[in-house]
């Protein structure tokens, strides 16, 4: 099972050596040419992307996946999920496994330049935090001295937790572990005293406690985690596809289109909407693919706010505001380049 | 390759075809052009899949370079056997990763070869109930993948063991509890060194009574109890002047911290898990061939022991085993060589191996894929051949010499 990492960065190696040249066909026609959209998400973090009881993968990173298979292949269900931890994730996506990744992955410098990966937005404005017992009596993260701190590895929570500690001069002692789920397995047995990791990831965990009111959620967030889909370098169409779908779903937002009424407001020739939704105009042939791309991927999915609290937002059990995420109308982050 | 051999007969243009076949036909031309055949071959293939790692590495936009072990690894690391921190570079958390496999491979290969042993003679005593017993473990051990057994030692001590507050103690000095096993932390005080010497001196001592013992036995036929007596200098005289210079050593005992023990060596649960593993395991192969390699020895052997006078145990130490030993080392390397490469299933409960720091979270932080990958091979590859050549000197030695 964790052998998995080793195996893939090994595969990696090998279809590095042993994968023919190809003649440069784009991500586009090879989706297009399978039917299927193969995208990468977390191995489970509830609301974000996980399984439910059927076995349908859910939550915010699952379902743009769907909005993007949507828009592509004109049918949101053609998604083959691949699940990736923190380590796994980028060599499934460079070896050609994945063709994009939707699994809250915070976009920092490097990665951009030099592990050669274009980040296409920030689908969640994040930031890292730590989760610990009430009984212990911590009210800062200040107090952690001498605590032992259960980690994702090869996440950046890793790099921002050994800065942090270092730059406060705080003790700790590293439990490195693959995935949220293994890490809250050795949280819930007390192998570790707190658990860091994106603040929504936490939210998401302690919400699948059987006590959740037993845990807290320490206020300093150490980190900013801007989370986001990620393609490779190099293939600048299929980029601007999961840009502008995602975009589609924002501008949706502003616009009031709905999965709903997406339909009737496309009808109503209204001039913003019109060229979102393709009545007016034909900016989908651009992106190569037809008029009604935005259109499928917002019916399928509904659109950015719609998905947001239907996966994380305050009426589910795991309870996020939507904050900096708010539409930048509400003051939040979340803005949409215009259609035209 | 095959201009080489054409040219020689450019001469003889219309005799080519037959002058081919004739080398052809030749027994040891043919078995040369089918050599150089083979590594023209060999060379080809490699230099295709070098070719192919250097365009598609080209594709991605990657360039091939080891300057990033140059910067600063940026992460911490929980056992450190030198000195680390997150500002060290990631050459220095590969050495950190290295250290940490080499440790627990090193204990793991005494334990295994200790259990092994034992388990293997047992398996072989006339005891039934023993011999039963030894019997269902060995089985039940080997026929159940390492990796479970790694899981499930450490979700044992993870989920089972007490929270650090409860502890398990053994007079207040020794902790076992979910954040590993921690002992107190030997201060050697003023005066310590004499024992080290004493120590060296008992080496020195226990050496030269044993050349001294086989000579008396060699001339005079005189038996001395060598290994008690050994035992009895290496330990005893130390010990004299350890007592004779006042104690000279303290212990740090550790405390509770906040929220961990403070102070004392830890053993942290996942180097535990791993190594008790990785022993259990490899101790039921080992067993195995132990049994196999004393069986092997031919029933005469025990007969005319048993028909000079020899007891049992001397018999079995003087006549049986030495000569087990020649079949028992060459799979016995193997199964060392199999227990350092299970090693690196390390990174199943967050053991920071070599396979976990710089072919993970390196890899992961710098994006270089084939470079981490090429150090994490080469290492074992070093590894193993360094094993293999130490078990393959000590059998050389163990041979039968002919005279």
């Amino acid at each position: 099972m964790k052998k998995l990492s080793i195996a893939l960065a090994a595969c990696a190696v090998t279809a590095l050596t042993l994968t023919p040249q190809a003649a440069k066909a784009g991500t586009l026609e090879d989706v297009k040419a399978r039917g299927v959209l193969n995208c990468i998400v977390n191995t489970g973090l509830p609301g974000f992307s996980y399984t439910d009881a059927s076995g349908r993968w859910k939550g915010f990173d699952a379902d743009m996946c769907r909005s993007v298979a949507a828009a592509v292949l004109g049918d949101g269900e053609k998604v083959k999920y691949i699940p990736a931890t923190g380590k796994t994730r980028f060599t499934l996506l460079n070896s050609k496994e994945g063709d994009v990744i939707f699994r809250n992955t915070t976009w920092t410098f490097v990665r951009d330049v030099s592990v050669k990966l274009n980040f296409i937005h920030t689908t969640y404005y994040d930031g890292q935090g730590f989760m610990i017992r009430k009984s212990k009596g911590v009210k800062s993260t200040k107090e952690l001295d001498g605590a032992t701190v259960c980690i994702q590895t090869g996440t950046t929570t890793e790099l921002n937790l050994a800065d942090y500690f270092r730059a406060n001069k705080i003790s700790y002692k590293p439990v490195p572990i693959e995935s949220n789920e293994e890490a809250r397995k050795n949280y819930i047995a007390d192998r570790c005293d707190t658990y860091t990791t994106d603040a929504s990831g936490l939210a998401a965990t302690r919400a699948s406690f059987t006590k959740p009111e037993d845990h807290l959620i320490l206020p300093e967030i150490i980190s900013k985690e801007p989370l986001g889909p990620v393609v490779r370098h190099g293939d600048d169409q299929w980029a601007d596809i999961i840009r502008w779908t995602v975009f589609a779903l924002i501008a949706a937002e502003e616009h009031g289109v709905t999965a709903a009424n997406a339909d009737a407001m496309a009808a109503k020739k209204a001039p913003a909407t019109a060229r979102l939704l393709g009545g007016e105009g034909d900016l989908g042939k651009m992106l190569g693919l037809d008029k009604d791309w935005a259109k499928r991927a917002i019916k399928a999915q509904g659109n950015y706010a719609e998905i947001f609290e239907r996966n994380v937002g305050t009426k589910t059990n795991i309870g996020l505001a939507r904050g900096l995420n708010a539409h930048y109308t509400n003051g939040g982050l979340q803005y949409s380049p215009p259609f035209r | 390759m095959s201009d080489n051999v054409s040219q020689g007969s450019d001469q003889q243009v219309s005799t080519q075809p037959n002058y081919l076949l004739s080398l052809w036909r030749n027994k040891e031309t043919r078995s040369v052009i089918l050599q150089i055949i083979t590594i023209a071959v060999f060379f080809a293939f490699l230099a295709y899949i070098i070719n192919n790692a250097i365009l598609n590495l080209a594709a991605l936009g990657k360039t091939f370079s080891f300057d990033f072990l140059d910067l600063p690894a940026s992460y911490d690391i929980n056992q450190r056997l030198i000195e680390y921190t997150s500002q060290s570079t990631h050459l220095r958390a590969f050495f950190v990763g290295l250290l940490n496999t080499l440790l627990v491979a090193f204990f793991g290969v005494i334990t295994a070869t200790i259990l092994g042993f034992l388990l293997g003679i047992i398996r072989l005593s006339n005891n039934w109930v023993a011999s039963r017993l030894v019997y269902v473990f060995i089985e039940l051990t080997r026929n159940i993948p390492v990796l479970l057994h790694i899981l499930l030692i450490h979700g044992i001590i993870v989920h089972i063991l007490p929270s650090p507050k409860q502890a398990h103690t053994l007079a207040d000095s020794i902790f076992l509890s979910n954040r590993g096993l921690t002992i107190p932390d030997p201060v050697a005080g003023d005066g310590f060194i004499f024992t080290v010497i004493a120590f060296f001196i008992a080496i020195a001592g226990a050496v030269y009574f044993r050349s001294w013992a086989k000579k008396k036995r060699e001339e005079e036929g005189k038996i001395y109890h060598v290994f008690y007596i050994s035992v009895g200098i290496l330990f005893g005289l130390p010990l004299l002047v350890f007592l004779l210079s006042g104690l000279p050593l303290t212990w740090h005992v550790p405390e509770m911290g906040r929220f961990n023990l403070k102070g004392g060596i830890t053993m942290i649960p996942e180097l535990l898990a791993l190594w008790l593993a990785l022993s259990l395991y490899t101790s039921a192969f080992i067993a195995e061939i132990v049994r196999a390699g004393i069986m092997a020895i031919n029933k005469g052997q025990w007969e005319a022991s048993e028909a000079v006078g020899l007891t049992r145990d001397r018999t079995l130490n003087l006549v049986i085993i030495p000569q087990a030993l020649r079949i028992i080392i060459p799979p016995l390397t193997s199964q060392y060589l199999n227990l350092t490469k299970n090693s690196s299933l390390a990174i199943a409960i967050g053991y920071m191996d070599i396979v976990a720091t710089i072919g993970g979270i390196t890899l992961m932080q710098t994006g270089k894929e084939m470079e981490t990958m090429i150090i994490v091979l080469f290492t074992y590859l070093c590894i193993s051949l360094l094993i293999s050549s130490a078990m393959n000197w000590y059998n050389k030695r163990l041979k039968l010499v002919e005279r």
